[in-house]
């Protein structure tokens, strides 16, 4: 009886101190994983949270000469900053260009690059199809900087390849300045940006494709379904999640416009027509100091981007039942 | 695929590669005429372009370009901080995805809710230029470093999706061996996600290698510019040179000509130094992806969404 009951007593004490070192590993465990996630946890508060307090610079009269300080010390100012916005004679041009460049860039580079993709997958050998993607790729690894100016050595009236060889072919009695005329601005970028793109973007709906049934290709050719019919029929409707995803990404970003690529070719001939919202802040936010109005546009351009990546999803949910989420 | 040999379907086949040829020739040709021009003689390129071979073959330009001071100040800028971004940020951002995608870990839900915002929401460049400020960062080397020390929450979706492939047997078997957290991460998850960590480090690696954000918006020192940066500033001279020069060109050809001497004279002209710098700041780029190349197929599905 004694026996038995020390027994017992053992083995409670032995789930005890399991219990306790078990209670241990886990605080081990929790602890070890706070360190590897801690960090990151900071940077994202420090590096976009703290950032955000800032906005409250677009309400206020804020001097720079003030400081962190004066965001939050200076005066507010009853929207001053966004009447003003509208009031300014840039507005409605830089809203205008950044719009048209995006609208008309993506309405011409989603539909070429899934051409571009369409008829890769016609490809039947193996190694060429994997040749032109590797030269086609190779755009997007060269910066904006050096694919920029390799298109305005390009377009050189004097000494460039474009001007030579209209000249050359008597298309043109004179070259065109083709950097220094705003009408030709937004087609430059949307083709430079579709060059520099086709290749890279073509991979998403090559792998989209891939995805799409085999067998559905073949009983669609027993039926006698032509090429172009099954690419219609099958391939299409396979990517189309791919697509939807596409559409609302190129959507939300509506505003966005690729800095990078038009700080390039932007020069004060042309300025007319690619003065955007992005290279706008930078000119009055960073080069005339003006943080309170760049802020207030920024935060304005920010507002109506998620209320465009929400709406665009909406309306994809609906329409396609794919979204982004 | 299916399909017989029909005169249509050669004919397709035909003109479908012949498609591809094109638009092989006007991607990559942009390229290959910077490497030609630039190979070629300064003066000799003014009278003509080349097509596809240097008239007058000479590495001068190359040389000039690489015996610039400033530019290898600026190599070894752009070198360090791709390299050292590149392996700290990749290496810990999948050490916080580990973490994160532990079923156990406490707070889960705040993580993510902190991360999912802070993909939508910041506060943009006015706010961000401030904050370096107060931080000290602005015009210090160190604000190609700090900042980019985490790669996003992007990356951490990526590779949480990633580690889902990882069986639980494998932690469940080093757990009882007595292996602690960062064991399991370094023995198991790490080694195991090699080609989507390959992947996000080129994406990282050609990011910040391309980048002259950082350099125009936060810094002013001549000893902090990144090679991209010299060459924006080599092609906005050189382009507003050829503006000047075109617009006098009409009124006086004279002036014209002064100017044109003013950009060089005999083997290295300002345009094909622009173009050596292109091509040699290019070179690291071009020898990186097709290395890159085969660990994109997994990568990529996820990874370009992001653009």
């Amino acid at each position: 009886m004694k026996a038995v009951e020390t027994g017992s007593t053992n083995v409670a004490a032995i789930k005890n101190i399991n219990r306790r070192s078990k209670r241990l590993l886990d605080f081990r465990a929790q602890l070890e994983l706070g360190t590897m996630i801690w960090p990151g946890i900071l940077f994202i508060i420090v590096f976009n949270f703290i950032p955000l307090f800032g906005l409250v610079m677009a309400f206020k009269d804020y001097d720079p000469i003030t400081g962190v300080k004066g965001i939050f010390t200076s005066p507010w100012n009853h929207f001053y900053h966004f009447k003003e916005m509208f009031r300014n004679f840039q507005f409605w041009p830089m809203v205008k260009n950044t719009l048209g460049m995006n609208l008309l860039g993506a309405l011409v580079s989603i539909p070429v690059t899934l051409l571009f993709a369409l008829f890769l997958n016609e490809i039947t050998s193996r190694k060429f199809k994997s040749f032109i993607q590797t030269i086609t790729y190779l755009p997007h690894f060269l910066s904006w900087v050096i694919y920029g100016g390799l298109i305005i050595t390009f377009l050189n009236p004097q000494e460039g390849i474009v001007n030579f060889l209209l000249v050359k072919l008597h298309l043109v009695d004179k070259p065109i300045e083709f950097l220094g005329d705003p009408h030709y601005f937004w087609g430059l970028m949307i083709v430079s940006g579709l060059l520099k793109d086709i290749g890279w973007g073509a991979i998403l709906y090559l792998a989209a494709m891939a995805g799409v049934e085999q067998s559905l290709y073949e009983a669609a050719a027993i039926d006698g379904a032509s090429r172009f019919k099954r690419m219609l029929h099958i391939t299409l409707p396979g990517i189309l999640p791919t697509l939807m995803i596409l559409i609302i990404f190129a959507i939300s970003g509506m505003l966005n416009n690729n800095f990078t690529q038009i700080y390039v070719m932007q020069n004060s001939l042309n300025m007319s027509a690619s003065q955007v919202i992005d290279t706008y802040l930078y000119q009055i936010g960073l080069q005339q100091f003006q943080f309170a109005a760049a802020t207030a546009i920024g935060l304005l351009k920010s507002v109506f981007a998620v209320l465009l990546l929400v709406g665009a999803n909406y309306a994809s949910n609906r329409l396609t039942r794919s979204g982004l989420f | 695929m299916v399909g017989g040999t029909s005169v249509g379907e050669r004919a397709f086949k035909a003109s479908n590669a012949v498609i591809m040829v094109v638009i092989m020739i006007v991607t990559i040709y942009p390229f290959w005429y910077a490497i030609i021009s630039s190979l070629n003689g300064g003066m000799d390129l003014q009278r003509g372009p080349v097509f596809l071979w240097p008239r007058q073959f000479t590495w001068a330009s190359w040389k000039t370009v690489l015996a610039d001071p400033a530019l290898i100040q600026a190599s070894w800028i752009t070198i360090s901080r791709t390299v050292i971004v590149t392996c700290i940020s990749i290496l810990y951002t999948a050490m916080f995805a580990y973490a994160f995608s532990r079923p156990y870990i406490k707070g889960k839900k705040w993580y993510a809710a902190l991360g999912i915002t802070s993909m939508y929401f910041s506060g943009g460049l006015i706010p961000t230029f401030m904050l370096f400020n107060w931080l000290g960062l602005y015009d210090s080397y160190w604000v190609y470093i700090l900042p980019s020390l985490f790669s996003g929450f992007w990356n951490v979706i990526i590779l949480n999706a990633n580690y889902k492939g990882i069986p639980d047997a494998l932690y469940e078997s080093a757990k009882l061996d007595g292996a602690s957290e960062y064991m399991m991460f370094f023995r198991i998850v790490l080694p195991l996600s090699k080609p989507v960590l390959a992947a996000l480090s080129v994406f990282s690696a050609v990011g910040i290698w391309n980048d002259y954000g950082t350099t125009l918006y936060f810094t002013q020192s001549e000893n902090l510019q990144t090679l991209q940066y010299m060459i924006l500033k080599l092609v906005q001279t050189s382009s507003a040179a050829e503006q000047m020069s075109n617009s006098v060109a009409l009124a006086n050809p004279g002036i014209a000509e002064l100017l044109a001497r003013s950009q060089g004279q005999g083997l290295v002209t300002a345009k094909t130094i622009e173009l050596a710098s292109m091509v040699i700041a290019s070179i690291p780029m071009i020898i990186m992806y097709p290395f890159a190349q085969r660990f994109f197929a997994k990568g990529v599905l996820l990874g370009s969404i992001k653009g």
